[in-house]
């Protein structure tokens, strides 16, 4: 009996690692499920943490764990989608100050290169153009594998990351609210993209 | 605070200076606060609300550390006795009044910082200072706590009103030292 478990267990093992072991390899990670992925910033407004996030984005994607270098992302978000808490600010923080998204509708990001640094992280490089101004930046994001290759079905990761902007460099936030007394300069913009493989 | 000590010990002749301070301090801080609450509520957003809402939140903690130390001094300090002049009623009406500007002037800066943390602001106390927030982000409990501040104020201002009412009568009318006896330098102190 427990001979025969024990052979079955083996053999079960060895089928699913050849018949693994070759997808797995192959698994390229294309489709963003934009339900279960998040762009949040935060900032200060007078000592005081604030933060939102924006509800609509999208995003390309094509990465594959075996060569992380020919990875390549780009991001649009849909500025006139914020959501800082407060309709009054989401109101004005679309407008002309602030984002103008009426003349400047999407913020977006395109990565330049991906430089593997270990342990599923990664360093990503790309421009970043609001409101008419581009500007290289480089941070850090790492990708952990959600897999569900038991079920024989899709396979799913997470990337996260974040890095901080000026919002000067890019004039949002002029006039009034250009001095960073009341609104800070700093803003921290966090992402988490979630994917599917194919 | 001692009840038997405090029936059997003669009231004191005047309220003490810390008393006089603490009293207009507040009334002082109380008004510039309403009036400003007032104010920035209906202004368009821009960088100059933002910052009175900040001001106004470092004002209220403060009114609510002040009248803390107030209650607590109020409650260690026995105040001047009332005139002989006044009614049982009279005497009552004085003494849930006081009792209500106390509790108000406690649970009035509470329902703003309630208030600015269901809104989604911390309260940072001169922006150094962060008050813990006790209630979640919430929107529909923010607007009810908005509505809670406002009445608390508005019965702040009746009780004001009677408070300011009430001394000015005392003073002008009943003609005893209920008005003076809170203004400085009346005699030495204690």
């Amino acid at each position: 009996m427990k001979t025969t478990l024990m052979a079955t267990t083996f053999a079960a093992t060895l089928a699913g690692s050849l018949f693994l072991a070759p997808l797995a390899q192959a698994v390229e990670y294309t489709q963003v499920q934009a339900d279960k992925s998040s762009v949040q910033f935060n900032y200060q407004q007078m000592g005081v943490k604030m933060d939102g996030r924006f509800r609509k984005f999208s995003s390309q994607l094509n990465f594959d764990p075996a060569k992380p270098t020919a990875a390549r992302a780009s991001f649009d978000i849909e500025l006139a989608s914020v959501d800082t808490g407060s309709s009054e600010a989401d109101q004005e923080v679309a407008g002309k100050p602030w984002f103008n998204s009426a003349a400047f509708p999407v913020a977006r990001f395109v990565s330049t290169g991906v430089k593997p640094l270990g342990n599923n992280r990664y360093e990503v490089a790309g421009k970043l153009t609001i409101k008419g101004k581009s500007q290289d930046l480089s941070f850090p994001a790492s990708f952990a594998a959600q897999g569900a290759g038991d079920k024989g079905g899709v396979v799913g990761g997470v990337f996260e990351g974040g890095f901080t902007l000026r919002r000067a460099d890019f004039s949002i936030g002029e006039g009034s609210w250009a001095k960073f007394d009341i609104v800070a300069n700093d803003v921290g913009i966090k992402f988490r993209i979630a994917v599917q493989g194919k | 605070m001692n009840p038997t000590l405090t029936q059997v010990s003669p009231a004191p002749a005047g309220y003490t200076a810390t008393a006089k301070v603490l009293h207009w301090l507040l009334a002082l801080l109380l008004f510039a606060l309403i009036g400003l609450g007032f104010y920035m509520h209906d202004l368009p957003l821009s960088p100059e609300k933002l910052q009175l809402y900040s001001w106004h939140k470092w004002a209220g903690v403060s009114a609510f550390l002040l009248a803390a130390i107030r209650l607590g001094w109020r409650l260690t300090h026995r105040p001047p006795a009332l005139p002989a002049s006044m009614s049982a009623a009279q005497r009552l009406a004085a003494h849930v009044g006081h009792l209500g500007l106390y509790v108000l002037m406690l649970a009035i800066p509470l329902s703003g910082w309630l208030m600015s943390s269901a809104k989604g602001f911390q309260t940072v106390w001169f922006g150094i200072l962060p008050l813990p927030d006790l209630v979640a982000k919430d929107k529909a409990l923010g607007e009810l706590l908005a509505t809670l501040h406002l009445g608390l104020n508005l019965a702040l201002l009746a009780l004001l009103a009677g408070h300011i009412g009430a001394s000015l009568k005392h003073h002008f009318i009943d003609r005893d030292d209920i008005l003076t006896r809170m203004l400085p330098d009346r005699r030495p102190q204690a």
